[in-house]
């Protein structure tokens, strides 16, 4: 086989444009027309296909069947319901903020659509390779909060504002420790290019990983990742029983969808994060000899990490507010400033690299341990330690 | 460089106009029958009274502003981690004491009972 190079076939594409008797300007700029097409067709094919299988697995871990009507194994299910989507009437209610309120939705898909510009999904298949990659991603993450709080305040409805306020206090908190989290990758390979974090995690036949390195830093990525992704236990600025909707209560067909859309779509680029950064990205066995496997890699690394998020929305109940709060601004901000200064002071001894990697995964396993320590003690004493409001007699025998 | 953000310029007009053109398309199919009881604001079961758009605890605040000052750290420390093999070891110390500051001011907000979600 062949080796696949989509640089190489970029190239090609290049010069064929050129030789149709286009300038070199010109085909560039059909060259990026093209390259973004492509990824968009890329998110609404991952869409579809996620949205089904997510729902059919909250739908076995419910002991349900999940959707199963239409098509085999119910896959035409999220076509089925674009197309009923499309149907619905769209309602604004008298009260909006009309051009806000239109622009919110729009903006959602915006930003997890942008993303997509540049995760690495193998070593030459990435949309584009520049060198502020992780910033950008928290950028365009920002960007997505933002829709959301934009959705709430507009809406003019009660709940809707609620939940906006919710989105401000819960994505924005959550913001700081995954800056951080997302800090020490960079931080280690020295670059901010996606691709350059997963090559520097190549050596040692996957020992390079960041997971082995820094568990921790992955705990808390995977936390924060989950408040990011408003998926449960962190979904309280959508919480039906509490909010009805939050901020999406007034929105109604497309406009809605597009909200599903962007939920599920961050979901998993937070997943492509997570591998790209801590599990190896494209890195596997015999990569290097056939590229087009990095591919496959990257997927397979993605969808569990999918998976997981999918498993513990399913499982966990949500939390409180203000639990959910103080675990941010006081267990994990402080563990990644500490984190942060010991990986810096590590890195900066001038030891061999298995060396400073045994240090680090050290420090992050004392220091992880220790917080959690101290946590227990803290709620020991905290009022709203979870006390026992009776003691069940047990029969004596 | 242009050439890397050439597709990033593409893609911004793409993902923008995709769900613009998503909505066209729902207006042109969709059934349009509005009235007054349907466009109101939705409540549980009675009639909205008043504004959404009110006075809100200032608790909000203070997070948005605890939030300001560590993004804009977390930012002022990723291009240090980039440069981090090239700066000699007095670039660190002042790296870990601009930490060490901030950790400061969270200790404080945290003593204020800044952080406490009442």
């Amino acid at each position: 086989m062949d080796k696949i190079d989509l640089r190489v076939a970029g190239e090609a594409f290049h010069q064929f444009l050129i030789n149709i008797g286009l300038t070199s300007g010109q085909a560039s700029l059909v060259d990026w027309i093209f390259g973004a097409l492509i990824l968009l067709l890329m998110f609404i094919v991952l869409a579809i296909l996620l949205i089904w299988f997510e729902r059919k697995l909250a739908g076995r871990v419910q002991d349900r069947l999940g959707p199963n009507r239409v098509g085999p194994f119910g896959l035409i299910q999220p076509i089925a319901d674009t197309v009923k989507l499309f149907t619905k009437e769209d309602i604004t209610p008298t009260g909006a903020d009309r051009v806000t309120f239109n622009l919110a939705p729009t903006l959602a898909v915006f930003s997890i659509v942008m993303a997509f510009a540049v995760i690495p999904f193998a070593d030459k298949v990435i949309g584009t390779d520049i060198n502020v990659g992780v910033v950008y991603l928290m950028a365009f993450a920002s960007i997505g909060s933002m829709s959301l709080l934009m959705a709430g305040w507009s809406s003019n409805n009660k709940y809707a504002l609620l939940g906006g306020f919710r989105v401000v206090a819960q994505l924005m908190s959550y913001e700081i420790p995954m800056a951080f989290a997302m800090l020490l990758p960079v931080l280690l390979a020295g670059t901010m290019r996606m691709n350059g974090i997963v090559e520097e995690q190549g050596q040692f036949f996957g020992l390079g990983w960041n997971i082995w390195i820094m568990p921790a830093v992955f705990i808390v990525y995977l936390t924060t990742a989950l408040a990011e992704g408003e998926r449960a236990p962190f979904d309280l600025l959508e919480a039906e029983s509490e909010i009805v909707a939050g901020y999406n209560i007034e929105y109604s067909g497309l406009k809605f969808a597009w909200f599903y859309l962007a939920f599920f779509m961050n979901t998993w680029v937070l997943s492509a994060v997570a591998t790209t950064l801590f599990l190896g990205g494209w890195q596997g066995p015999f990569v290097s000899q056939i590229p087009a496997l990095g591919v496959v890699y990257f997927m397979v690394k993605t969808i569990i990490m999918f998976i997981l998020f999918a498993w513990i929305r399913a499982t966990f109940p949500r939390l409180r507010i203000d639990q959910m709060m103080s675990f941010c601004w006081k267990f994990l901000v402080p563990v990644m400033l500490v984190l942060f200064l010991l990986t810096a002071i590590i890195l900066k001894l001038g030891l061999p690299t298995i060396v400073v990697w045994l240090l680090i995964l050290l420090s992050n396993v004392v220091v992880f341990a220790g917080a959690l320590w101290l946590l227990g003690k803290g709620l020991e004493k905290s009022k709203w330690a979870s006390k026992r409001l009776f003691t069940p007699e047990i029969p004596r025998l | 460089m242009l050439d890397q953000y050439g597709l990033i310029g593409a893609l911004a007009i793409v993902a923008f106009l995709f769900p613009f053109a998503g909505v066209g398309i729902a207006w042109m199919l969709r059934p349009k029958h509005p009235n007054p009881v349907k466009k109101s604001t939705y409540e549980c079961g009675i009639e909205t009274i008043g504004d959404a758009w009110v006075q809100f605890r200032a608790q909000y605040y203070l997070i948005a502003l605890i939030f300001v000052i560590f993004d804009i750290e977390v930012i002022f420390l990723f291009p240090f981690a980039v440069a981090f093999e090239q700066v000699g070891p007095f670039a660190v110390l002042e790296a870990i004491l601009f930490v060490v500051i901030l950790a400061g001011g969270l200790i404080y907000a945290w003593k204020k009972d800044a952080l406490e979600w009442q």
